[in-house]
């Protein structure tokens, strides 16, 4: 056998780089005739190594030899450079008379890294050909799967499988069983089977955790949810330009845009529609600006404006910049900033922990307390007020347009400034930075 | 290929104390920003354990696998428990949706090749769409007019959006990355050399979208996965693993809590994450083949997804159960994109057959098919106030429908 020597260092590469020319040109030797190894053999190089010529040591069999020359051998299996003549998919290293080959270095993983799709199909599909379709699960599953990925290439890949199996076929048997077996032990260590039970494994543990979630979960009714839906559709149904028409107009159809001029983004009248869907939900009114503007007056008459701005600030946080977290959670401790007196006494400590180490969203058991307080409290006495009342009131319906009487001409579209400029525009003024704008405004859109 | 600006200009931007997208890319903090695709983290610790001590103690994945299924059967029961009526049942008593006489009633021409994504502006006209070709317009819907056009350096530009506050756009595709353009009004700058590339997968990009403001970007990738991302820094906030296969879509929830959203992929599987802690709230599995696209109900209690099987299913959050199936006999072509009209009446659907299907979300029927599109339909979108919604498709066109 001779001496070689090898040097182990955890990892792949390590052990590649350390692997001397000399040790290779032995390896190409033991290709041809291929050459049997064994555990005893492998053990008398890790002794020869070790500098442990003592044969007396050898013969006792020393336990640390014998641990050391395992843990090499395993290594060297694992990382392809020897593989198992029985048992080839049981990457490992048996201290026993199992015999073992050397891997040639054409198929080294040193050599050749990384092991490409394409080649990996070419494999399969040679496989498949000379098997007949008898490749194993995972090999069926990744040869679909790569069908898929790579179809473009298919007719490529089915010719290159031809040809080199028609190129094998050249060969003497034991040539191509040699070659079959240090392909395949190539391609074990390659696209190894344990990857894909490693990822079984994983996806059954993530589904065991979260069914026994899921097991725990509260559920509602389907004739409660399902209910919801018809009477969400129905509340909504005027309010849809594709089910109910728009007024004056639909912009796309008649070519006029005055239906998104009334609900511009901050007009002096806005539309029943409008106004009548402030009343839907609570979220509705915050999403709508001109709600918002209307929901703050009425507040500050009711002095508990400090609420809403409060929850402004804390959606400012959680939706601004990153750089700018720690200094918007100091505002919130900085007197004069909005008070957090509605905040009861568990959610306050809970936040006040939390601003130890501020993040996005350490305002969010106070912005919710706030919230849902707005939406018990504030929120019906809104919908019941003068203030709320008088603005459904003076609120506009616009006319239909009738439908023009030379239907077909078609009126000239106008052009709208863009967001973009709008917000530029905004940035000369007053130096502010665009990002201001970003959270809740939509763009003016005016003709 | 990031953009180049030259030391003249660099020293001119930095003078000027010019917003985000002008800093120099230098001084922005880039740390390794690679999601690995093969660990699966928020449950990683406590899994990975009970993984391994799994393996050590000889647990047979045999075992494992009866386990699992049990499991699985066990939920269904659980869920069936609450399921005492169809929502067609429940739907009986609404009144029939009347005659709709839906329209192009704008055709967009103007790509070279098939558009695959596109997404509508908070201004309600304004939209931007993404080619094959790697080109990205932004258009005035109502003008046609193209507004801006960027080239990007790769081809399939997979997903596109735009910022809430108008001022940018988002697109990536085969370059596996997700990139953010400004849009700037002057016509002599060159939208290319602001760009700002600022999630980074391992495989492609599908789907992105931007959150309530224009400071994160949501992605979903080829690699399995989905990330939350910081705009400003490039920096990967949360990182969603559990899909096995390629995330095909994802869709932001409109809930007043605002944290969760909903993603479809390969592995025939739609996910519901909570946002701030990475963890899959939900999954429904009902699908027999890749899931195209996944879109909210407007209550956000409920969504919609759009599959290679040719049908479109509604699933409930609260009964955590799919409430509905979309589909026909006569329908064999995969739907490829879904979304729903303002009320949550309707659903549009785009198909593989180049048409568009209108459901009656309630009853559970057709209400009539769009024909116009020459080739597949890719995406489908209605528009922020409900007016119209707009169609893309391989047929290199863009169409707008009321």
């Amino acid at each position: 056998l001779g001496r070689c020597k090898i040097l182990m260092n955890k990892g792949s590469a390590t052990l590649s780089r350390c692997i001397t020319i000399r040790l290779q040109t032995f390896w190409v030797q033991a290709q041809n005739p291929p050459l049997t190894l064994q555990f005893p053999m492998i053990q008398r190089c890790v002794t020869c190594y070790e500098g442990k010529v003592n044969r007396a040591s050898w013969e006792n069999g020393c336990a640390a030899v014998f641990a050391e020359a395992l843990h090499l051998g395993n290594l060297l299996v694992r990382y392809g450079y020897i593989y198992p003549l029985k048992e080839p998919r049981a990457l490992q290293l048996k201290p026993d008379e199992s015999p073992y080959r050397f891997q040639t270095p054409y198929f080294w993983i040193s050599t050749r890294w990384p092991a490409t799709e394409l080649d990996y199909a070419i494999y399969l599909a040679k496989k498949n050909i000379r098997k007949q379709g008898e490749l194993m699960e995972y090999e069926k599953e990744s040869y679909s799967q790569l069908h898929k990925r790579i179809n473009h290439t298919w007719d490529f890949v089915v010719m290159q499988a031809r040809e080199q199996l028609r190129a094998s076929k050249q060969r003497r048997k034991a040539d191509r069983m040699v070659l079959e077996c240090q392909e395949q032990a190539y391609w074990l260590i390659n696209r190894p089977p344990v990857g894909l039970s490693l990822g079984f494994l994983f996806s059954s543990m993530f589904f065991l955790f979260y069914s026994t979630l899921a097991l725990g979960r509260n559920r509602v009714k389907s004739s409660i949810c399902l209910e919801g839906f018809v009477k969400y559709s129905e509340q909504y149904h005027n309010q849809d330009p594709i089910m109910h028409g728009c007024l004056p107009s639909n912009p796309w159809i008649s070519d006029d845009p005055a239906h998104w001029a009334l609900n511009a983004d901050q007009v002096s009248v806005p539309t029943r529609l409008r106004v009548e869907r402030w009343s839907f939900s609570f979220m509705e009114l915050l999403n709508d600006s001109m709600g918002r503007k209307e929901f703050m007056t009425y507040l500050e008459k009711e002095f508990s404006a400090e609420n809403l701005c409060f929850w402004q600030a804390c959606e400012d946080l959680r939706h601004g910049e990153t750089s700018k977290i720690v200094q918007k959670v100091e505002e919130f401790l900085a007197p004069g900033a909005a008070r957090w007196v509605n905040i009861d006494s568990k959610t306050m400590d809970k936040t006040m922990e939390g601003i130890k180490h501020p993040h996005r969203f350490v305002m969010d058991a106070a912005q919710m307390h706030i919230y849902f307080l707005m939406k018990k409290d504030s929120y019906p006495r809104y919908l019941k007020s003068e203030l709320y009342k008088s603005m459904l009131a003076k609120a506009i319906v616009p006319q239909e347009t009738k439908k023009s009487v030379f239907p077909f001409m078609r009126r000239q579209r106008h052009s709208s400034p863009s967001p973009a400029k709008v917000i530029a525009t905004a940035t000369e003024q007053d130096g502010q930075g665009a990002g201001q704008a970003g959270a809740n405004s939509s763009a003016v859109s005016q003709v | 290929m990031r953009g180049v600006t030259s030391a003249r200009q660099q020293h001119q931007l930095a003078e000027a104390g010019e917003p985000w997208w002008r800093q120099r890319e230098s001084e922005r903090k880039r740390p390794n920003t690679r999601t690995s695709s093969t660990i699966p983290s928020p449950l990683c610790a406590s899994s990975l354990k009970m993984a391994c001590q799994a393996l050590q103690s000889g647990e047979s994945l045999a075992t494992l696998k009866n386990e699992s299924d049990s499991l699985k059967k066990k939920l269904e029961e659980e869920r069936a428990k609450l399921h005492d009526v169809e929502l067609n049942q429940v739907a009986e008593k609404v009144e029939l949706v009347s005659a709709l006489s839906i329209r192009t009633r704008r055709v967009l021409k103007g790509h070279g090749n098939k558009v695959l994504c596109m997404d509508w502006c908070k201004d309600k006209r304004r939209l931007v769409s993404s080619s094959q070709d790697g080109k990205v317009i932004v258009w005035d819907g109502y003008t046609l007019n193209k507004e801006h056009a960027v080239t990007m350096p790769c081809t399939w530009v997979m997903a596109c959006a735009y910022a809430p506050s108008g001022c940018a756009v988002a697109c990536g595709g085969l370059d596996n990355k997700c990139s953010v353009y400004p849009l700037s009004l002057d016509k002599n700058e060159n939208l290319a050399a602001k760009k700002k590339s600022v999630a980074m997968h391992t495989n492609y990009l599908s789907g992105c979208s931007f959150t309530n403001s224009d400071m994160q970007l949501l992605t979903s990738s080829g690699d399995g996965t989905c990330a939350l991302w910081d705009v400003e820094s490039g920096q990967l906030l949360q990182s969603f693993h559990g899909h096995t296969a390629d995330v095909l879509s994802l869709n932001l929830a409109p809930s007043e809590t605002g944290n969760t959203f909903v993603s479809g992929g390969c592995d025939k599987k739609a996910n519901v994450w909570d946002m701030r802690s990475g963890q899959n709230v939900q999954s429904f599995e009902t699908h027999d083949s890749d899931i195209n696209c996944v879109k909210y109900y407007p209550t956000g209690d409920a969504f919609a997804s759009a599959s290679d099987d040719g049908t479109c299913r509604l699933y409930d959050l609260r009964a955590d159960r799919e409430v509905a199936v979309y589909q026909k006999d006569s329908i064999i072509f995969g739907a490829s994109s879904v979304d729903f009209s303002l009320s949550g009446r309707l659903l549009f659907a785009g198909y593989n057959d180049y048409t568009i299907n209108v459901w009656d979300v309630l009853k559970g029927n057709r209400i009539s098919v769009l024909f116009g599109h020459e080739n597949r339909v890719s995406c489908v979108k209605v528009s922020p106030d409900g007016t119209s919604f707009a169609s893309a498709s391989w047929d290199t066109s863009l169409r707008i429908w009321a």
